[in-house]
């Protein structure tokens, strides 16, 4: 596949150009809370998500994690508590982007979609074409670009959506299991285009329930249950000396119900 | 019925020879009808998509009348436009009256809120589904509308066929605006009803075979959309 061979340097240099200075980082929430048709999902949590650093959120189901995402990302605002991202009280525009565990695309071909998603972002009409082409051949898409989007199989469509978010240039990236019903080839390839971005200096917040997938990628983890951040350090410290008999029971993969 | 086969062996002796007077009203009918469907889709998908995405105060009971406004009888809309276009009416000094162009008036009137309430249907739905997206991109309503515009095209090509059939099947509204004059503004459905009532039985079935033909290709584009769209993966 195409995008394994990808120059990274090449990128990186891209990315040099065009970063500007971080805005929307670190994003802080402190006390927040969340409610939905009066239950109480999200309370009282705490967390900073850092520059340049990649952080896993863990915790059995229902514990708040895509309610986190959604919540960082600014889709809603939290019941209590506040949320502040740098020196911002809403994120600035296109600096967090969100990766749907199942992505929404639009009825259109490949390479549409990614043309659509740079209008949106404000890239200049004249660039457009080929810097959607320059993403497909990142997410190894070049070849299917004209095909309808939602014909491509689960792999590449959560590869195009992966794309699609990085067009904006993201200062943090925001994956809710983007690898879930995954083959290992697929895993493996998305996760290529996760490290790229890192590498480029995207922050990441990956949701996930693969442990596997948190030590090849994340340097931090925060470990949520029942609406709570109970832990939160760097993954090596989590995987060998978990804080809470919850942290310990999840890493040991016993139930947490 | 005696003269029935006659008649009708007659009305396919009229469609062979392409008749100069049937071919006639044939294209008025398809020329008023077309414009009138491109006008009604015009205003009608725009604003239908513009209720999908909009939360406003009586909202419900927009959508109520819309709905209601699809089934709106012919001869009301034909009524309405006569009074506005009518020489004392509003629109008066215009002399629209007895014109194809009061024709198309009034049949925009009767197929936009047809075509206006089913695609706001058709985009409601997509639009739960884009939403999400549509708030992370942080696009305008502007260009969430022109993106469910595009995205719904192989649904909205239905909505607009079944317009169509609406306008070219309608006869009470063509016939108050338009009089049924010959040459000027006789169409298929107000042919079929004067020959009809004059006993002229050929050239009304010839139009009435004609009609149905039409309407069988109606159906058969609705089928070829839909066909593409899932093939596209975009219904």
């Amino acid at each position: 596949m195409n995008f394994m061979a990808l120059d990274q340097s090449a990128v990186i240099g891209q990315a040099d150009k065009m970063k500007p200075a971080p805005r929307a980082l670190p994003v802080r929430l402190s006390g927040v809370a969340y409610d939905v048709g009066g239950l109480r999902l999200i309370d009282g949590l705490g967390l900073t998500v850092a520059p340049r650093r990649r952080l896993a959120l863990i915790g059995p189901n229902g514990a708040g994690k895509s309610l986190t995402l959604r919540l960082v990302q600014g889709l809603i605002r939290p019941t209590a508590g506040e949320i502040c991202w740098g020196e911002h009280a809403a994120p600035p525009a296109h600096s967090v982007a969100l990766v749907f565990q199942r992505p929404t695309l639009l009825r259109r071909s490949v390479l549409a979609n990614i043309r659509h998603a740079l209008a949106a972002y404000g890239a200049p009409r004249a660039g457009r074409e080929d810097a959607a082409m320059e993403l497909l051949e990142m997410a190894g898409l070049a070849d299917l670009a004209d095909r309808p989007a939602r014909r491509l199989s689960g792999g590449e469509q959560q590869r195009l959506a992966l794309v699609r978010a990085l067009a904006a240039e993201p200062e943090l990236l925001l994956l809710d299991e983007p690898t879930a019903s995954l083959d290992p080839q697929a895993t493996q390839a998305i996760e290529m285009l996760i490290e790229a971005a890192a590498a480029r200096g995207t922050s990441v917040v990956l949701v996930t329930h693969d442990l596997g997938q948190v030590r090849r990628l994340a340097d931090d983890v925060a470990f949520l249950h029942r609406g709570r951040v109970l832990e939160h350090g760097t993954a090596d410290e989590f995987f060998d000396e978990p804080q809470t008999q919850e942290a310990a029971d999840f890493v040991a993969g016993r139930l947490l119900l | 019925m005696a003269e029935s086969p006659s008649a009708l062996s007659e009305a396919f002796q009229l469609l062979i020879s392409a008749d100069p007077a049937l071919t006639e009203i044939v294209l008025l009918s398809l020329q008023v009808s077309l414009t009138a469907t491109l006008i009604a889709f015009a205003l009608g998908a725009p604003l239908g998509a513009l209720i999908a995405v909009s939360r406003f105060p009586g909202r419900g009971a927009v959508i109520a009348v819309l709905n209601a406004l699809m089934g709106l009888p012919p001869v009301v809309v034909g009524l309405t436009v006569y009074i506005l276009v009518s020489n004392a009416g509003a629109l008066g000094p215009l002399r629209l009256i007895y014109t194809p162009t009061a024709m198309v008036i009034a049949q925009v009137l009767l197929v936009a809120p047809l075509i206006a309430a089913l695609s706001r249907l058709t985009i409601e739905d997509m639009h739960e589904e884009y939403d999400e997206l549509f708030r992370t991109l942080r696009l305008t309503r502007f260009a969430a509308i022109g993106t469910l515009l595009w995205d719904a095209r192989f649904s909205l090509a239905t909505v607009a066929l079944a317009g169509f059939g609406r306008a070219i099947a309608e006869v009470g509204a063509v016939l108050i605006v338009g009089g049924n004059i010959a040459h000027v503004t006789r169409v298929m459905t107000t042919a079929i009803a004067l020959e009809t009532s004059k006993g002229e039985l050929s050239m009304a079935l010839g139009l009435g075979i004609i009609l149905i033909a039409i309407s069988v290709a109606v159906n058969a584009a609705v089928g070829v959309a839909r066909a593409s769209g899932r093939r596209m993966a975009a219904i």
